[in-house]
């Protein structure tokens, strides 16, 4: 048997007296914290538990996905303001892939001035905090005209101080079908893409991949469509007394959250874009050539193949920013989850859950968002030997 | 575009007898010198005529889709750069009332002019701003000589340390016949100014630790650390913010109560502190392992090992994401508005409620952007040197 001293020496029974000694801390830390925060929530008379979720919520919430008034609970508050939070999140992140992506290429482009262009963008919307963006993009929305000179964008796109009014296909029983085609389409186009490849692999035969899965991704809306007879008529804003009817619409909220939040992740996807094509070797373009590939092949072949393997994992934490920096939000009043979360907050006086849950719900939406783009990382990642 | 045409590859000879239109091209060789090498870093292979003609012609139209974009940004240049010019400076008012204003077509600049204090100091008494100013003013100077090579010597944390008090004593006062300043009357640059740099100071040390713990082998521990790290990590910072702000006053004992700046700079500690922990594991994970082997071949304990062997080395590699830290948090200052503190942002914004200069809010934000821009551009410049600095000495 050792006897104590030595057995201090012991790496193994050392790390586990530092353990034993960090728990204790932590445990008593956390004691002490939620010993204080309950006797302070009992002197404020303040409830605790989620049994607020289920009652009348009270408060109105200026735009929603669902159908909502003040009457409804505090749980579907909520919801609303994680759908709000969900649908800026989404369109920013295909806004700002495409906006990002080209400036990404602009930067790399030969031409001196459009290379300066994309330059003079990223330093300036990189270096700016996005708040203060946030902040200049809502105040230009509300200063923008009356609706009676809204500002014609594109035919048919209106801007105006009360949001952007847009066109929108008149509603048809074909459309479902339409919709249903393009699904399958979709699908049928994955199909092509997949056995493109496997004949490639095992034939070594080029396979028309992109012309097929176009044609795959297109043809069944378009029977439907022809079969079903759906009108292609769209119902375009027109002016009406004060304000707008018809056509569709998002809030000047919306459209500012989207656009600043787009605008700033472009820079940041630009530069990511940029040094995964930068970090292709040049060798790869020149043995492509040596083998006679066209441009565009060896574009698609070799060259973005690689440069995606580099460009995905930071790519994944910019779509996180994105989602998260949507909380911003709450500066510019769109009802997001932050900001239905803090109003709830602030009627109720239950503030840790209406914390917990805000976070808990962010934690869940930056694992998914994770999760994803590792299933796709390991997709295009470099299999090593 | 990404260059894959053949006429860009430099011809490589690998055989004794290079075909002859190689060899044309090697004579120009010497007279590339006087042209400018592109942005590609590829000079330019029929230099003649004219510089910049020739310049223009490799660089502008060498091709017809570059011909055609190059036509487009002169557009777009022909339709911004007048009107932005005449906006900003030649039609632009810079004095007087806002009358003078509305009569110019031009930017308001006398909107600076006026409530440049207000965007400056916030709500700190008028008579007084000349401490915030020189606090600021201190701050700033200590900053920038920080970043000299030179000055990297242990007196300038005593430096560092005498400047704190010194901007302490001006922003408070209550002593040396300074009449006292409450910090709630504090504002703009100094709160942006203070909240980021302590925000990173504080953050620093604790990252080393969480990213120590990360790395341990003690399970406890490390489970800690991931679970701190990847909470701060998958919430938006608004929502620590407003953590700290409501939930802070809970967690203290009845009777004690937390500055509102100091909840803030809690919350944006805590938030940093998990972002630089995984820059800095970036680090450790790039320390080969025979490094930790000989320390411990050698006998060094733990704590020997990580201060004189590890984190020496780790730092340095980690220096450039953590200067990309820095400028994510200054931004991020921003955000405290958000909880009620009159930082620059807010400063501003409130300069733009003024009825009288309510239409000139585009000059104040121009403004405003311009200090962060300067603040970061000029770290994220200092940011591209300092990793230069750090490889001189690994590169072949």
């Amino acid at each position: 048997m050792t006897n104590p001293v030595q057995a201090l020496n012991s790496a193994r029974v050392r790390g586990w007296l530092y353990q034993a000694l960090f728990l204790a801390c932590t445990l008593a830390v956390a004691w002490y914290l939620v010993s204080n925060t309950l006797t302070n929530l009992a002197t404020r008379g303040v409830a605790t538990g989620f049994g607020f979720l289920h009652r009348e919520a009270g408060f109105e919430i200026g735009e929603s996905l669902l159908s909502y008034t003040a009457s409804d609970t505090y749980l579907k508050a909520l919801a609303v303001g994680l759908l709000n939070t969900l649908a800026v999140s989404a369109a920013g992140v295909v806004l700002a892939s495409v906006l990002g992506v080209l400036i990404g290429i602009a930067r790399l482009s030969s031409n001196w001035m459009v290379n300066r262009f994309a330059t003079l963008y990223v330093e300036t919307v990189r270096n700016v905090p996005l708040l203060l963006q946030l902040v200049v993009w809502y105040t230009i929305m509300n200063r923008l005209p009356s609706p009676r000179e809204a500002l014609e964008i594109l035919p048919g796109i209106f801007l105006s101080n009360r949001g952007m009014k847009f066109p929108v296909l008149v509603e048809h029983a074909g459309h479902g079908w339409v919709l249903l085609a393009l699904v399958a389409g979709i699908a049928a186009a994955f199909a092509v893409v997949r056995h493109g490849r496997r004949r490639r692999e095992a034939t070594g035969k080029p396979f028309p991949t992109l012309p097929a899965a176009i044609a795959a991704v297109l043809l069944p809306p378009a029977v439907a469509f022809i079969a079903t007879g759906a009108p292609l008529a769209f119902d375009v804003p027109a002016l009406a007394g004060f304000n707008f009817e018809g056509g569709g619409s998002v809030t000047p909220e919306f459209t500012a959250l989207l656009i600043g939040l787009s605008v700033y992740t472009a820079g940041f996807i630009a530069e990511i874009v940029r040094s995964g094509i930068l970090a292709v070797p040049h060798g790869q373009t020149e043995a492509g050539l040596a083998l006679g590939l066209s441009p565009g092949k060896i574009l698609r072949l070799i060259i973005l193949p690689q440069a995606l393997r580099v460009i995905v994992p930071p790519l994944t934490s910019q779509y996180l920013n994105l989602t998260k920096n949507s909380s911003l939000a709450v500066a510019i009043g769109y009802p997001d989850l932050v900001s239905v979360s803090n109003t709830s907050a602030n009627q109720t006086g239950q503030v840790v859950e209406a914390v917990a849950m805000m976070m808990l719900v962010y934690l869940i939406i930056s694992l998914a968002i994770s999760g994803f783009m590792n299933w796709y990382n390991r997709r295009v990642a470099l299999v090593t030997r | 575009m990404i260059k894959h045409s053949q006429a860009d590859q430099a011809p490589i000879p690998t055989g004794p007898v290079p075909p002859a239109h190689w060899a044309a091209s090697y004579e120009e060789e010497p007279s590339q010198a006087s042209t400018p090498p592109q942005a590609n870093g590829m000079t330019a292979l029929k230099p003649f005529g004219w510089a910049p003609i020739s310049w223009t012609r490799n660089n502008l139209f060498n091709t017809p889709l570059n011909t055609a974009l190059s036509l487009a940004c002169l557009a777009l240049l022909w339709l911004v750069v007048p009107p932005m010019a005449n906006w900003l400076l030649l039609n632009a008012s810079w004095s007087g009332s806002s009358e003078a204003c509305r009569e110019a077509a031009g930017a308001c600049w006398s909107v600076i002019v006026v409530k440049h204090r207000l965007i400056f100091f916030g709500t700190y008494p008028y008579d007084e701003q000349w401490r915030p100013f020189l606090a600021c003013a201190l701050f700033v100077a200590m900053l920038g000589a920080s970043g000299v090579r030179a000055f990297w010597r242990p007196w300038l944390a005593g430096a560092w340390a005498l400047t704190l008090v010194g901007m302490g004593v001006l922003m408070w006062g209550g002593v040396a016949g300074l009449s006292y300043v409450p910090n709630d009357r504090w504002g703009g640059l100094p709160i942006t100014l203070m909240l980021s740099v302590f925000s990173i100071a504080l953050a620093f040390p604790l990252s080393i630790l969480l990213a120590l713990g990360r790395q341990s082998s003690l399970p406890a521990i490390r489970t800690f650390c991931v679970g701190f790290i990847e909470l701060m990590r998958g919430v938006p910072l608004v929502s620590v913010l407003f953590m700290a702000s409501v939930m802070f006053p809970l967690f203290l004992p009845e009777g004690v109560t937390v500055d509102k700046l100091l909840r803030a700079l809690a919350g944006m500690t805590l938030f940093t502190a998990a972002y630089l922990a995984e820059a800095v594991r970036g680090g450790l994970q790039a320390i080969p392992k025979g490094q930790y082997e000989a320390a411990d071949a050698l006998g060094l304990s733990y704590w020997q090992k990580t201060m004189l062997i590890v984190l020496p080395q780790a730092l340095r590699i980690v220096i450039p994401p953590i200067v990309n830290q820095f400028i994510s948090a200054f931004k991020d200052t921003s955000l405290v508005t958000i909880v009620g503190l009159y930082d620059l942002l807010t400063a501003a914004t409130v300069a733009t409620t003024d009825p009288e200069w309510r239409p000139y809010f585009a000059e104040v934000y121009v403004f405003a952007g311009l200090m962060f821009w300067i603040f970061c551009f000029s770290m994220s410049r200092y940011s591209q040197w300092l990793e230069r600095l750090a490889n001189r000495y690994t590169r072949r």
